[in-house]
């Protein structure tokens, strides 16, 4: 055998591993790449029916997640037009709303527009003009509608789900899926007690701006205030306002608002 | 037989890659604030060390000596990503969770350590015990951090509660500091001050001892 550490023998041992190795890296990805995905969308789903108040830890594993989730229309809000689009309406805008990616399309010019300073109170650099929205039906009555949500918060964009009742400004519950803050303090916007605390209370005020708030602290229940206030997670006073300011933002004039405004009529 | 069976055990406590050789401690303090994502990443680190180890023994006679580190990252790189792949798909939560720390098994020393210091120079067999037995050092201190850190930070082992908390109602108040990484470092600190207690032959003479005062002549002089 030639010396191992001729420039050949070099030049084989490295040609060698590197083809080797790529293809045992390949075809594992592409092996598990369907397991993966199911694994993505199941989770997706999962934190939906949990924000809408349908997923119960206890109760419910992740193969009723299929059936559970079938109760959902799913529609496309329209946030330049502020309208909601059906599966059919925004095909004909050219959107296949089975594969529309809401956090590409954020990033993507082409659907989304850059927020000036003073619009962006939520940190998220940019607003897609199309976003995914899920809601309980009864006929053409909307019972419960979630909406996707994300602001920044203490170390990075908290991703989650906004679900309100048929009124239109009443929580029906509130969750984050995909966050960076802080175990035990910020992360502890995953708490079940805290979330818990957000079912009930209503996002407008009577003059339709958005009265909705995490407090510093403890809220006062005698306040006249106490329905659109919500206790901050203590230790955690930036990610508390960063909850603050994506509930404001995306349930205000630039993110929902109207459309919510046009549904409730 | 006895030197096999040295070969997996003594990395455990005689010399253990954290505690003795201070090694790998980047991920101790990263991923220990709950047993779950512990255990799984002692378990990923503990595969990747002892295939790394296996196959990089079965070609330690081919590989050049000038690129010999590069092959070694390459190995060990491809493992990682095949582990990380694997959890992506049958672990996906706690994937989710170990997020970016799965990755960086990659430079996590240990795993080059073993590669460079013993399966460049041992049979397969041999090589891979090693690695199995340095996987199970690293996971003795991670879980020994993990344990007091899931149980006093957040009052539960594996997520089942234990003490419950003031917050949902119980009397145990949390220790935030406990959750955070640098309560990670003291935990260490402790393991090898236990360690070393139990066997003190681990303990390092210092590198430079404090001299005496200088004498009040001398000092006079200067």
């Amino acid at each position: 055998m030639a010396d191992k550490d001729s420039v050949k023998q070099t030049l084989i041992v490295a040609l060698l591993i590197c083809i080797a190795c790529s293809v045992v890296v390949a075809t594992t990805a592409v092996a598990l790449k369907p397991e993966q995905q199911r694994n993505k969308l199941l989770d997706r789903n999962k934190n939906i029916l949990a924000a809408a108040g349908l997923y119960d830890e206890d109760q419910h594993s992740n193969s009723d997640i299929p059936e559970l989730f079938e109760q959902f229309t799913v529609g496309l809000a329209d946030l330049e037009a502020n309208t909601l689009l059906s599966a059919e309406q925004a095909a004909e805008q050219g959107i296949d709303l089975a594969s529309y990616d809401q956090r590409k399309a954020s990033k993507d010019p082409e659907l989304s527009k850059a927020l000036t300073g003073d619009e962006d109170i939520a940190g998220i650099g940019r607003r897609e003009r199309y976003a995914n929205v899920y809601m309980l039906k009864d006929g053409d009555d909307i019972q419960r509608i979630v909406l996707p949500v994300r602001g920044y918060g203490l170390w990075g964009t908290l991703y989650g789900f906004m679900a309100l009742e048929g009124d239109m400004d009443t929580v029906a519950g509130l969750g984050f899926f995909e966050h960076k803050e802080t175990p035990g303090l910020g992360a502890e916007v995953d708490n079940p007690k805290w979330k818990s605390i957000w079912v009930g209370k209503e996002i407008y005020a009577e003059d339709m701006s958005v009265a909705a708030e995490v407090l510093k602290g403890a809220v006062n229940n005698n306040s006249p205030k106490a329905r659109y206030q919500i206790d901050g997670l203590s230790g955690a006073t930036l990610t508390s306002r960063g909850v603050s300011n994506l509930v404001e933002y995306w349930m205000g004039d630039n993110g929902y608002g109207p459309l919510l405004a046009t549904l409730r009529k | 037989m006895s030197q096999t069976k040295d070969v997996l055990i003594s990395p455990i406590f005689n010399n253990n890659p954290i505690a003795l050789q201070i090694l790998g401690i980047c991920s101790a303090l990263a991923v220990t604030t709950s047993l779950n994502t512990t255990l799984v990443m002692c378990i990923a680190l503990t595969t990747v060390c002892a295939f790394s180890n296996l196959f990089i023994s079965l070609i330690r006679n081919h590989i050049p000596s000038s690129i010999r580190i590069i092959v070694q990252m390459t190995i060990i790189a491809s493992l990682v990503i095949v582990v990380d792949q694997i959890l992506q798909a049958y672990a996906y939560a706690i994937s989710k969770q170990l997020s970016v720390f799965v990755g960086l098994i990659i430079t996590n020393c240990i795993v080059m350590g073993r590669a460079e210091a013993f399966a460049m120079k041992n049979p397969p067999m041999p090589s891979f015990l090693d690695g199995v037995g340095n996987g199970l050092g690293y996971s003795v201190v991670l879980l020994f951090v993990g344990v007091i850190r899931e149980l006093f930070g957040s009052g539960s082992l594996f997520g089942v509660n234990i003490l419950p908390l003031v917050a949902d109602g119980g009397w145990y108040q949390g220790n935030g500091l406990l959750l955070l990484p640098p309560s990670a470092f003291f935990i260490i600190g402790l393991f090898i001050w236990l360690l070393r207690s139990y066997q003190p032959e681990q303990v390092e003479e210092s590198d430079f001892d404090i001299m005496p005062q200088s004498a009040n002549t001398e000092a006079h002089h200067a």
